[in-house]
């Protein structure tokens, strides 16, 4: 059990490095004025971010991942709703590993 | 991008709120655990609490109570809590084009609730385009937020037959989640080099580094693809 203060002094220099990580990307841009290239760069943002938390996951999982994989992404183009796409995963990966 | 101001009103908040439900909903089953886990490692209900509350950032929260003890090792948590953060900075300049016409108090009071849930979901609806709305971002972080906090204090104060949340499929709720956001930003030919690049990279990323390293190395990896892929295709060449 940690004494009081050092939980604080914890929790605070966590919250302090956290918000300043949330804050920097936009300072950043601000300053920088990015267009060309560098504007090509930020517009690419979104997608690899995404692909980079989901690869390493995806490919870490098995038969039932996988076929969830497959028919989220199907169901998310044909219908672009989140909340099916969502039901869609959860439900098929929980009903591939019971059967498994 | 042009000058002049991004609309920020409730109506955007609403929006992005009522956007967040899905997600809120796989937050708060990762909350209630956080919060079981917070109980073993002997973190107090107010230190869980304050934790969730002022730091509000998952990952390096679980990485803290792997640290938890009698005497913590301050660096090692400060820098780990860095590491695990610093794709934020990526995700935050990603919102450059939109948040840098709000006001500085809108921008960066908003950015205190980003998180991976509530960005993804506000790039996604920005890429849709039509009426666009700076508030989004406030509305679904709030949601998440309040789970966050909800579930915390749940689970730190009620723990007992909890499971893990794999039993039910729920560990796949953020993947589904992602996966739904990604193929709505999918532009075409343009996308595989960058997304091929980020994928192959991540994934070696995470069989060599711990924590989230393998997020920034990816998008970085794949965004520098985009960018030397870029062509000056508005102006013709000579």
């Amino acid at each position: 059990m940690a004494e009081g203060w050092q939980t604080a002094l914890a929790v605070a220099g966590m919250a302090l490095i956290t918000y300043l990580t949330r804050a920097a990307g936009l300072f950043l841009v601000n300053r920088l004025r990015l267009t060309g290239r560098a504007g090509a760069f930020l517009k690419a943002i979104p997608g690899t971010v995404l692909v980079a938390i989901l690869a390493p996951s995806i490919l870490g999982g098995g038969l039932p991942e996988w076929v969830a994989t497959a028919a989220t992404v199907a169901v998310a183009a044909r219908f672009a709703n989140l909340p099916l796409s969502l039901v869609t995963g959860v439900g098929l990966v929980w009903l591939l590993r019971v059967i498994a | 991008m042009s000058a002049g101001g991004l609309l920020f009103d409730r109506a955007g908040l609403l929006e992005g709120a009522r956007a967040s439900w899905p997600v809120a909903l796989g937050v708060f089953t990762y909350g209630l655990v956080f919060g079981a886990l917070a109980r073993q490692a002997g973190l107090g209900a107010a230190g869980a609490l304050c934790m969730s509350g002022f730091v509000f950032a998952g990952a390096s929260q679980f990485v803290a109570l792997d640290l938890w003890g009698p005497n913590l090792p301050f660096a090692g948590l400060f820098i780990t809590t860095l590491a695990v953060n610093l794709r934020h900075v990526l995700m935050g300049a990603a919102l450059g084009p939109w948040f840098s016409r709000l006001t500085p108090l809108q921008a960066y009071g908003s950015l205190f609730f980003l998180c991976d849930e509530s960005w993804a979901l506000t790039l996604a609806r920005y890429a849709r385009g039509g009426a666009v709305n700076g508030a989004y971002l406030l509305g679904s972080g709030l949601i998440v937020y309040a789970a966050w906090l909800a579930a915390t204090l749940l689970g730190r104060v009620a723990v007992a037959g909890l499971g893990d949340p794999a039993r039910y499929g729920l560990d796949f709720a953020f993947t589904a989640v992602f996966l739904a956001l990604l193929t709505g930003l999918r532009r075409g030919r343009g996308d595989i080099l960058p997304w091929g690049l980020a994928a192959l990279v991540s994934v070696l990323a995470a069989k060599a580094l711990p924590g989230k390293w393998h997020i920034l190395a990816g998008a970085l990896a794949g965004s520098l693809a985009a960018a030397l892929m870029w062509r000056d295709g508005d102006r013709s060449r000579g």
